[in-house]
């Protein structure tokens, strides 16, 4: 491997923190998990594999890394996380919490509040309210749901736990983690050496560049190796297909790839920008954006899984895509040393194939805001509000000349083999008004020409399509008159 | 409710009276959960040289195996044994009962998934990765998939059964209106967060000891008794703790085990086996799904005077606990109504998928949805409010006898719970607050519902209804506690040690609670049917008052007193002047030779069932319960939110009022999930397309609604039950019907009168195909 532009030899060993002292690992399997070699290796059994998949969050551990100038602390699921992703961080799984006898306060909440039955879950729950805890504010139902989305609990039908976090998340951290935050801040810093890790060899190797021209070397010697982002998908291609990933390139330590900007009046975010650090950029586009992020996955997921993630693994049901297309956002790529930028629609070729050469990565998204006159929505429909896959997802820009519409951007996922624009509902709706659903009616019936759905286990060929349409109505009577109740979300019990 | 509110834990009225039982004790375990410190299966200690098993299986729901080559199995990397039905000593058969389920297929193949073979290797992911590389040749043939597809080709897995009474058709004839429909009901997987696992470590001979994560360690020895060709005493069974189980490790474990045991017996060495996630989806049972279809007859007032219904229960491919099953959703297909003329008639349907098993609530959930269904259908025909349809037709002075000749005795309870209950969740105004609300808006609506459970404890089985408890006190005074029951988050354990606690006048801290072990308690029942702290609880009681009386005469001998003038209090015995510590009693008792060790043993008094005669008393005590639910639905996408849950649930004297309420209110949630977003789906091959958390949605935090207040009816049981406490763990599920009836109540208020088509579980496709079924 060639050296880094520091000129020093990259590192081989992993460095990390764990049970309050440096660890290095020399020697592992680059699609070794961080599950299996906390229960295998290390013999540390408290956290528990529910499902290995990363969909149950029994298996969540935290990781503290400093990021933004402050020490954060990401609840991951540990089952789909790579060993090699830890690289940097402090890791602290639910034996960390208690000192001696005296428990945290969020599992002494959870025992006084009876947050546990089986208790399978609950090593994984905990550490998301850990989490949680450090978040620097204070619970909120609505932020403790949104905390435990990605954790499944069986037995207690969740209200003691979010009871207990609700007891507890005051924005104040006052734990010993808390306390000592000088110190591992200190300790996590220094191990931020800038350099490139490569752990393995040409045949076999986990590495992870420090900078976008190690990573394009890297990956442009080695084509068949697999970029890693979250590793939320890819984890997955481990434990459940057995692919032989041998070659594996991570990119959550390049330098500047995970940068948010502004470039020709579009946002742009890195590839390597997390869902989660996304959001709240996403969110000031377009406050749909927002919910959408909030759906996205879980908290373990967004954590990990990034934009480019998102985009590259050219997901036909990828819920980021279909919202980026109808803002007309676009994709930069780079191979080596040369650059492109393509229309977000573009890149996605057909099932499973993206316009992306051997070697090629994804390296940005611009996305840009609607402007004045222009009007968005973006709707995800599941089986289940959090942590699920979309059955369809739809998302819409429309120029507006008072109450007519002049011309309109359409995307769906879930409709097609990959995510792609409506041509025929967006000709049809030019010209339409506001005032008149009548109107809406070609763009509703031209759906059926520009897309022909599979049934599957998330709904059949006929849902969607009746969906799809029904999604434009949705978006034109809330753009037409506020005052027709249309998000469910908003609704409560009648007191 | 503020978002702050704590919740308070409900206080019995008769704690007062008891100094550890009915008061609100944390799960025993619960500071270990939390710090993950209690072991489930997998994180035992594995003994030196354990292997582990991958589980190989058929690619094809129907057919014939040709030929199964294993050759590159046995070469791949880590492979010690390929595991065949020519390496089982004893008899290929995991069935509970009818013999019709092997533990690997040998020729015909009776779903997608089923096992074939198991590889043993030294670590689990290179079992995994073994099994997948059998060259399998299935000649295939058209599997039945369906509940429809099977009422076809007409193949059961057992005899219809029905019972009921009166002329049917005459009586259909003459009522003042009739209705008729059908519709689905949807299975549920138990999705138990600790998946199956089992570790078989040989012993001397042809001994074999087994950890089972399981709610029946007695079927599990039975059946590793009989995969192995050894007699019972050979196998010993242990249990500490499941997580989770909800019924589906009962029959369902067995098979595992089994797997287990026969990779120890062919290498000699410990071996272990853990499904993955995907693997348990396929391979074991669900809860089953059923289709009613069912005809009414009723009077003006909406008074039910004939119903039929046809129970249609897709039952998989072997009979598993199918006969249990399906009759208890018949006894429950009448639910808490009184039915003048009724025919309630059962189909046990076998198709080409996974056998179909236990599930909380064991065939009730599905039996009682069809019928509050009806109850909505007829309010709606008559433009009466659905609640009162459903009290008009509750049981009654003369009309107390159910379908299937039990007098309901209790018939205050029930009426008093839903008077409770319309007034504290505020029915009707909320129920004119939606109406209101749907006047005004044109997509989304608002559905509100009230409906009662009632719901009868006992096993069917009527021999399943005994326990037996082992209790030794040490001469230190610290207690070991043993009985048949498993713990598998319900908090049986704490239960039963509050009961133990209480007797010998002990702290709970005194009580050491231990695994179940087949050799400590034998024969044990399955922990099932909710009776696990009524059945357990009482043998545990027994077999502890035993060694009291024994050590209150020694006490009384020591002081010159009478027995009855020694109490046992606080840790201490006391006797006119004299007191001293449980530990010195149970030193002295040593000392003097009294025995201080007893087995416990309790069957449940004047049940009885004939099956066939349709007599008897085969539930010693019902539990009541009412359910008050909001909902609002989307008529664009179907989509639905859970607003509001008010319940009261019927506890008795609760042994642990917190411990009820955590049962009511995950019961709940559960029954939510099965109505809602829980969906199985097979497709047209019988394969299992939804089989991981990423397609099999259980409720997650963000589904509980806002508003979910949980209280517990805590009135004495009037049958003689352990301290007066009722049974919690199903009864409390089928408040989830009360979230179908208000999809439903949504749904009428796109079109006031109509009858919409709902199928259960309602996802939004559902909601939206029942939107669309009002024409």
């Amino acid at each position: 491997m060639a050296s880094s532009p520091t000129g020093e030899p990259p590192r081989s060993e992993l460095t990390f923190r764990f049970r309050g002292a440096k660890r290095t690992l020399d020697t592992f399997s680059p699609r070794a998990t961080l599950l299996d070699w906390l229960r295998e290796e290390e013999g540390a059994k408290g956290t528990k594999e529910g499902c290995a998949e990363g969909d149950c969050g029994a298996c969540t551990v935290v990781l503290s890394r400093w990021r933004d100038g402050r020490l954060t602390y990401e609840p991951v699921n540990s089952c789909i996380l790579l060993l090699g992703q830890i690289d940097g961080a402090e890791l602290l799984t639910i034996e960390d919490l208690a000192e001696g006898e005296a428990l945290h306060p969020v599992q002494q909440a959870m025992v006084d509040l009876h947050g546990s039955q089986c208790g399978f879950c609950t090593p994984g729950i905990v550490m998301s309210l850990f989490a949680h805890y450090h978040g620097g504010a204070a619970a909120t139902r609505a932020s403790v749901n949104e905390a435990l989305a990605g954790n499944l609990c069986r037995c207690t039908g969740y209200r003691p736990i979010v009871d207990a976090a609700l007891e507890t998340i005051d924005g104040a951290p006052k734990d010993r983690f808390a306390l000592a935050a000088d110190a591992r801040a200190a300790a996590i810093r220094i191990m931020d050496d800038g350099r490139d890790l490569f752990v393995g060899d040409e045949s076999a190797f986990f590495a992870a560049p420090a900078s976008e021209s190690e990573l394009a070397a890297l990956y442009a010697k080695h084509p068949d190796a697999t970029l890693v982002g979250g590793a939320t998908d890819v984890g997955l291609w481990i434990t459940k297909r057995f692919r032989d990933m041998k070659k594996i390139i991570w990119l959550g330590r390049v330098v500047g790839l995970d940068a948010i900007s502004e470039k020709g009046g579009s946002l742009r975010l890195g590839a390597g920008v997390t869902l989660a650090g996304a959001t709240e950029r996403l969110a000031r586009i377009h406050p749909d954006l927002g919910d959408l992020m909030s759906r996205f996955g879980s908290m373990q997921v967004r954590v990990s899984g990034t934009v480019g993630g998102n985009i590259a693994n050219g997901s036909p049901i990828g819920d980021l895509p279909p919202a980026l297309i109808a803002l007309g956002a676009r994709v930069e790529l780079r191979r080596g040393e040369a650059s492109r930028e393509l229309a977000l629609e573009d890149f996605f070729l057909a099932y499973g194939k993206q316009d992306r050469a051997p070697g090629e990565y994804v390296r940005a998204l611009l996305i840009p805001a609607p402007g004045p006159g222009q009007a968005y929505r973006a709707f995800k429909v599941s089986k289940r509000f959090d942590e699920d896959i979309s059955a369809v997802m739809a998302a819409f820009r429309f120029d507006l000349e008072g109450r007519q519409i002049k011309s309109a951007r359409i995307a769906y996922g879930g409709m097609a083999a990959t995510p792609k624009r409506a041509p025929g509902a967006e000709t049809a709706i030019g010209g339409a008004s506001l005032d008149d659903p009548r109107t809406w009616q070609g763009a509703r019936q031209a759906l059926a020409k520009d897309f022909s759905p599979l049934t599957d286990m998330r709904a059949s060929a006929a849902y969607r399509s009746e969906v799809a349409a029904n999604l434009i109505t949705r978006a034109l009577t809330e753009i037409a008159d506020a005052d027709v109740p249309t998000r469910i979300g908003d609704l409560r019990a009648a007191e | 409710m503020p978002p702050n509110r704590k919740v308070e834990i409900p206080v019995v009225p008769l704690e007062n009276e008891t100094a550890v039982v009915h008061k609100a004790h944390p799960h025993d375990s619960a500071g270990q959960h939390v710090r993950g410190g209690a072991p489930y299966l997998d994180d035992l200690r594995e003994p030196s040289g354990t292997l582990h098993l991958g589980v190989g299986m058929a690619d094809k729901a129907a057919g014939v195996l040709r030929a199964l080559d294993l050759a590159t199995v046995r070469a791949a990397p880590g492979v010690v044994a390929v595991l065949t039905p020519s390496d089982i000593p004893g008899r290929n058969d995991i069935a509970p009962a009818f013999k019709d389920e092997p533990l690997f297929a040998e020729k015909e193949i009776l779903f997608h998934g089923q096992p074939l073979f198991a590889v043993v290797a030294t670590t689990r992911e290179a079992a995994r990765r073994a099994a997948v590389l059998a060259k399998i040749d299935i000649e295939g043939a058209r599997p039945t998939i369906t509940v429809a597809d099977a009422l076809v080709t007409g193949a059961r897995v057992l005899p219809d059964y029905e019972f009921g009474r009166g002329d049917i058709e005459a009586s259909l004839a003459s009522a003042p209106h009739r209705l008729n429909g059908k519709f689905q009901i949807g299975g549920q997987e138990h999705f138990y967060l600790e998946g199956q696992a089992s570790l078989a470590i040989p012993g001397e001979g042809r001994e074999m000891h087994l950890h089972v994560s399981t709610q029946d360690p007695t079927e599990a020895q039975h059946i590793v008794a009989r995969i192995l060709g050894v007699p019972d005493a050979f196998v010993t069974v242990e249990t500490r703790r499941m997580g989770g189980g909800f019924g589906g490790k009962e029959s369902q474990a067995c098979q595992w085990a089994a797997m287990a045991a026969l990779g120890a017996r062919v290498t000699g060495r410990p071996c272990k086996i853990r499904l993955d996630r995907d693997d348990d989806f396929v391979m074991t049972g669900k809860r089953h799904d059923f289709r009613a279809d069912w005809r009414v007859g009723y009077d003006d007032s909406g008074r039910v005077k004939v119903y039929d219904v046809a129970l249609n229960a897709r039952c998989g491919c072997s009979v598993d606990l199918s006969l249990g099953v399906v009759d208890r959703a018949m006894f429950h297909a009448s639910n808490a109504y009184w039915l003048e003329d009724v025919r309630i008639l059962s189909r046990r349907l076998k198709t080409n998928t996974v056998s179909n098993t236990a599930y909380r609530g064991f065939g009730g959930p599905q039996g009682m949805i069809a019928i509050e269904r009806v109850m909505d259908a007829i309010a709606r025909e008559r433009g009466i409010d659905p609640l009162d349809v459903r009290k008009a037709n509750f049981y009654r002075h003369g009309g107390n006898l159910t379908p299937y000749n039990q007098t309901v005795e209790d018939i205050e309870t029930l009426p008093a719970i839903v008077a409770e209950l319309e007034a504290s969740s505020d029915y009707r105004a909320r129920r004119a607050a939606a109406a209101a609300f749907n006047a005004k808006s044109p997509i989304l609506k608002k559905g509100i519902s009230l409906t009662p459970v009632m719901f009868g404890i006992s096993f069917t089985l009527i021999h399943l209804n005994q326990a037996g408890a082992l209790v030794h006190v040490y001469s230190d005074g610290s207690i070991h506690l043993n009985h048949g029951g498993t713990e598998m988050g319900q908090g049986l354990f704490t239960k039963v040690a509050q009961v133990v606690a209480e007797e010998f006048g002990v702290p709970l801290d005194f009580v050491r609670i231990t695994a179940t072990h087949t050799g400590k308690v034998p024969n044990a029942s399955p922990t099932a049917a909710s009776s696990g702290s009524d059945i357990n609880g009482m043998a545990a009681k027994i077999a502890a008052g035993q060694i009291r009386e024994r050590m209150v005469a020694h006490a009384a001998e020591v002081w010159g007193l009478s027995p009855d003038k020694i109490e046992l209090r606080e840790g201490r015995a006391f006797g006119g002047n004299d007191s001293m510590s449980f530990g010195e009693l149970a030193k002295k008792c040593r000392e003097n030779r009294i025995q201080l060790s007893s087995a416990g043993y309790y069957k449940t008094p004047e049940i009885s069932w004939d099956r066939a005669a349709v007599k008897g008393r085969p539930f010693f005590y019902y539990a009541f319960g009412a359910c008050c639910a909001e909902v609002a639905i989307d008529t664009l996408t179907g989509e639905m939110k859970v607003l509001g849950a008010d319940i009261l649930h019927d506890v008795g004297s609760s042994l642990n009022p917190a411990l009820d309420l955590g049962q009511v209110e995950g019961a709940f949630v559960q029954g939510m999930g099965w109505v809602t977003t829980e969906e199985l789906v097979f497709d047209d091959q019988g394969r299992l397309t939804t089989h991981a958390p990423a397609t099999y949605k259980i409720p997650v935090a963000s589904d509980v609604p806002e508003r979910f207040r949980t209280a517990l009816h805590l009135r004495p049981n009037p049958t003689e039950s352990i301290y007066r406490s009722k049974a919690v763990g199903e009864p409390p599920f089928m408040h989830g019907i009360a979230v179908y009836c208000a999809i439903l109540d949504a749904i009428h208020a796109v079109k006031p009168g109509g009858q919409p088509i709902l199928e259960a579980p309602c996802t939004p496709e559902s909601i939206l195909n029942a939107v669309r079924s009002l024409g």
